[in-house]
Formats: C-alpha cells, structure tokens, sequence
C-alpha cells in the first residue's frame, strides 16, 4: 500500500535525526539539491518565480486525476535540497492530503532559519502557494 | 587599548553560536553594544524614566538633561555649529524621510529635479521617490563606474537649474568606499544646490566634520554607531531647517495650539514630535564618547587597517571571488567586503557561514538598483567593526574555503 503522507514526513524527519551535526545536514541537503530532477529552462517565467531578498524559487504546479503535482527549482542549491524534501513530501497528493498537513516538517528537522520570515523568503512563498492550491482544489 | 580590551567592553562578542565562538562580520546591519551603553539605558529606565521637555518634577529633569547631553555629544563629535543643528530622529531612514518630506515641502515644485547616486541604499531613494510623485519633481541618478567609484565628474553636467538637492552616501553600505563628499558639496554649491550626506556607514569609519564638509544635511543611525536601536540624528543647517514645515504634528514641538491654529517651537523641537525615545537618545552619549576613543587610538586604527588589507588581498587574490567596490588605494576601503563567488550561490554561502559560527549578511542589502547594476540577484557582505580581530579574519577565510568547495 502507498505510504501517507504523514509517513513519507516522518521518513524524512527520522532520516535528518541520524546527522549529528549541521553540516552533515547541510551536506545531505546539497546532494538532494543537486540529484533534483531538472526543471524544464522554459518554465522559468516571471508568473513562476518567487522573488527573494536571498533565493529564488520557481514552482510549476499541475492537476492531474485529482493529485497536484509539484516541480520547483531554485538557484541557491540548499533551498533546492529542501524543495526536493517538499516535492517528495507534497507532489503527487490530493488537495485532502495536502491540507492535512500542519507543514511543520521543514521546522522538525530543523531548518526553521531557512523559514525566517525575511522579506519575500522563498519558501516561506513556495509553501503557501502549495497550500493555496490545494484549497483552491478541494 | 588593544583590540582585547576593546572587545571585553562588549558582553555580546563573549557568545557561542552552534558551540562555537560567535565571529560577528554584520556590523554594517548594526554595531554590538559596549557594556556603558547598556548601563545607560538601564540607568534611565532605573532611575530616571520620566517624559522629557514637559514635567517640572526631578526624574523628568534629570531624563531631559540625559537627553540635552546626549545631543551635546552628536554636536561635538560631528563637529556642528549649535545643539539647535541636531534632531534625533529614530533612524537613518526617518532621518532622510522628515528631510524628503519637508524639504520638499517648502522648496520642490513641478519640474524640479533631485540627484541621488547609484550606490544609494534603499533609505536614500525610495523617500525621495515618494516626495518627486507628489510633487511632480524628476528623479535623476549619478551612476558609478564598474569598480564602484561614483561618475563625479559628471556631476556638474547633471546638474540644472531645475535641481533642488543632491543626495550621496558618504560610503555605500555595498561598496565600502568612502565618496569624495567634500567635492560633491563644493561642485554642488556652485550651482547653489544643497546637499544632503547619508552618513550611515560614513559616521562610522569615518571623522565627520560636517563644517569642514559644509554639508547641508548629515544623517547617520544610533545602532551601527553602538548606541540603542531606533535612535538617529539628522544634522541641518539652520537655514534650511526653520524653513521646513514640520513634519509631524504633536507633542511639544508646538509654540502655542489654538484650533484656530498652531505655531511651532524652534528648531530642532519642532521635529521632535511625540514622546521621544529618551533613554535610547542617551545611549547616544557613551557610544560616541567610546567611538571617539576609537578613533583617536592609532593602536586600534593600524590594528583594524592591518586586518582590512589582510581580508583585501585574500579575497582580491581569489580567481573566483568577484569584489564589488574595488578601490584605487587602500585607504579608500572600510572594512566592508561585498562579493559574489563563481558558481556559488550567496545564500548557500550565509547558510554554511553561520553553521560556523561566523554571522555575514547575503541578500540584496535593502541596495536592488546597485544588484542591477552588477548584473547579479544578491552578494555576500562581510562588514568588521574595530573590536574584529585578524584571528577571526583568518578563520572566516578558512570557513569561506570550506563552505565553497562544499557547494562545489
């Protein structure tokens, strides 16, 4: 049976748990960042990005047979280690299973900085637009 | 006074980040506090908490007092004619919006012109932005050149008879190097054009003689100075300051307040409007009264001279670093270093350094007209202050080694 959403958050959760320090994390993050499936060049538009003080983000989100699948990218390669998280966390779920989330995985393992809310901070944006869809979709 | 002693007078560089000794290269975004400091803000709220330049009874006096000492302090360190020069405002930023609005006020109509430069940061653009649309004003931009040097030479050339006030950094929270000011004020002042000098960087590294400059106005921020956050001066000419319309309304910057109308207290009271932040204006005191014995120290200043020219050749000796703000001759350059690695990102970067307990700042640096001009989304800034040491300018280029060949 597929595992549920809350699995796959847990799955990730406890792989973080077995870095002892940050930059073994960090290190994880950049391979995931850097094994993240392209993103196709031409989907780089402007109504894709989210704009940043730090990283950009671009999100392309597609509805099919009432799962919402996410591909995202960014230029900073770390952002792009914890889009990869999301995108196995959230893409291929229904807008249900989405909404069930509290989102508080990024935070549970320990990347709460990477949430800070500075100006127009990436993911802060990638997540809520993620959440959006979903609502939009019930 | 070595640079240990200097340190030991600031509790905050004693912390741990991650486990490790905090290196603290952020202090363009604000200055750590000195002990005296934080005493005298704690003396205020203990003892003398009062409303100031109302009350007759004893803790208002003795506030009051704090408060007058303090802008007796800004007077002499910048060297103004009169206290009456000074306003305390909440903050470089406030500072530029009370002159943006009031100047413009009383002396910008449709069709007149106001010069900033390139390196401004946002604090010197978007006030005047706001004023040139309400008044139907033009806004003209005084580029730099490719190493970061401002185009002075033409100056003169963008200036009309339509222009109203040039507007310049002293030194550019990006670039770090210190502007030729006393000829943008001279070239200026021929034309009789006044001008306005964002000192927020400039009042740091700097000696700021605002009657040698002859600047119009000066403004600098408390908190990267070492006093309280959300104090600020604005320096003015007397000229131009009882000219300006206030630019709020209330408190005790009034004469006399009849619904049939008001008149205002002389300056600088009447842009000092409201409850005014009283015991962080008198951190202003000790702060300037240390940063003048910092400056006056040569053992310090060849100190922190030895550690800049140490960060300078290490990071302009790196093929892949790219350093914005390249200077001519050393001792144009403060202690600021904002860069771009090759095929690394800066937020990356930021990410690693703090995970290594050295605290820089990445982004834009509230600068998006200068990213433009570079071609680039954001930098990497490292800002010292006279307490960093060379022992943690080496070890930040350790870290910095490490963390790139990490991101690859």
């Amino acid at each position: 049976m597929e595992k549920s959403l809350q699995e796959v958050e847990n799955e990730v959760v406890d792989e973080f748990s077995m870095f002892d320090g940050w930059l073994d994390k960090y290190e994880y993050l950049i391979e995931l960042g850097k094994a993240l499936k392209d993103y196709p060049e031409d989907k780089k538009t402007e109504d894709r990005l989210i704009k940043g003080c730090q990283s950009r983000v671009w999100l392309d989100c597609s509805i099919d047979g009432g799962k919402i699948f996410l591909n995202a990218d960014s230029d900073a390669i770390i952002t792009k280690g914890i889009i990869s998280l999301l995108i196995k966390i959230y893409s291929g779920r229904t807008p249900q299973e989405i909404l069930s989330s509290d989102f508080s995985v990024v935070d549970r393992i320990g990347l709460k900085e990477n949430l800070s809310p500075t100006r127009a901070n990436g993911l802060v944006s990638m997540i809520a637009t993620i959440r959006e869809i979903a609502s939009e979709n019930l | 006074m070595d640079v240990k002693e200097l340190r030991s007078l600031f509790p905050a560089l004693g912390r741990k980040v991650y486990g490790k000794p905090l290196v603290y290269f952020d202090n363009a975004a604000t200055a750590q506090r000195p002990q005296s400091v934080i005493d005298e803000w704690t003396r205020i709220s203990v003892e003398s908490n009062a409303n100031i330049h109302r009350a007759v009874h004893l803790l208002s006096e003795e506030a009051t007092e704090a408060y007058e000492a303090a802008r007796e302090s800004v007077r002499m360190f910048i060297n103004a004619p009169d206290r009456s020069n000074i306003v305390f405002t909440s903050g470089t930023t406030a500072s530029v919006n009370l002159v943006a609005f009031s100047f413009g006020e009383a002396f910008v109509s449709e069709g007149d012109e106001v010069i900033v430069s390139e390196c401004e940061h946002h604090s010197d653009i978007v006030p005047w932005q706001m004023m040139c649309q309400r008044k139907n004003a033009v806004l003209k931009v005084l580029p730099t050149d490719d190493t970061g040097h401002l185009k002075t030479g033409l100056l003169d050339s963008l200036i009309t008879d339509k222009t109203r006030i040039v507007c310049v950094t002293h030194i550019s929270n990006v670039l770090g190097l210190v502007n030729p000011v006393k000829d943008i004020v001279r070239i200026s002042h021929l034309r009789n054009v006044p001008v306005l000098i964002d000192g927020a960087q400039g009042i740091v590294h700097t000696k700021v003689d605002v009657q040698d400059v002859d600047c119009d106005f000066y403004v600098f921020s408390g908190h990267k100075i070492y006093a309280a956050p959300g104090t600020g001066v604005l320096y003015g000419k007397r000229q131009y300051l009882e000219k300006m319309p206030p630019y709020m309304g209330g408190g005790e910057m009034v004469g006399t307040v009849r619904f049939s109308g008001t008149t205002y207290a002389p300056v600088p009271l009447k842009f000092e409007a409201g409850t005014q932040n009283f015991a962080g204006a008198a951190t202003i005191r000790p702060a300037l009264e240390l940063a003048s014995q910092i400056s006056d120290d040569r053992e310090l200043d060849r100190y922190s001279c030895s550690v800049r020219d140490f960060l300078l050749d290490s990071i302009m000796s790196e093929a892949r670093i790219r350093l914005y703000g390249v200077p001519d001759d050393r001792d144009e350059k403060i202690p600021l270093f904002s860069f771009s690695v090759d095929g690394v990102h800066h937020e990356d970067l930021a990410l690693i350094l703090d995970k290594m307990g050295v605290a820089v700042r990445s982004g834009q640096m509230c600068a998006e007209p200068l990213m433009d001009r570079f071609g680039v989304t954001g930098m990497l800034r490292v800002s010292l202050a006279p307490y960093n040491t060379m022992e943690e300018a080496v070890y930040f280029m350790e870290c910095l080694h490490k963390a790139i060949s990490m991101l690859g």
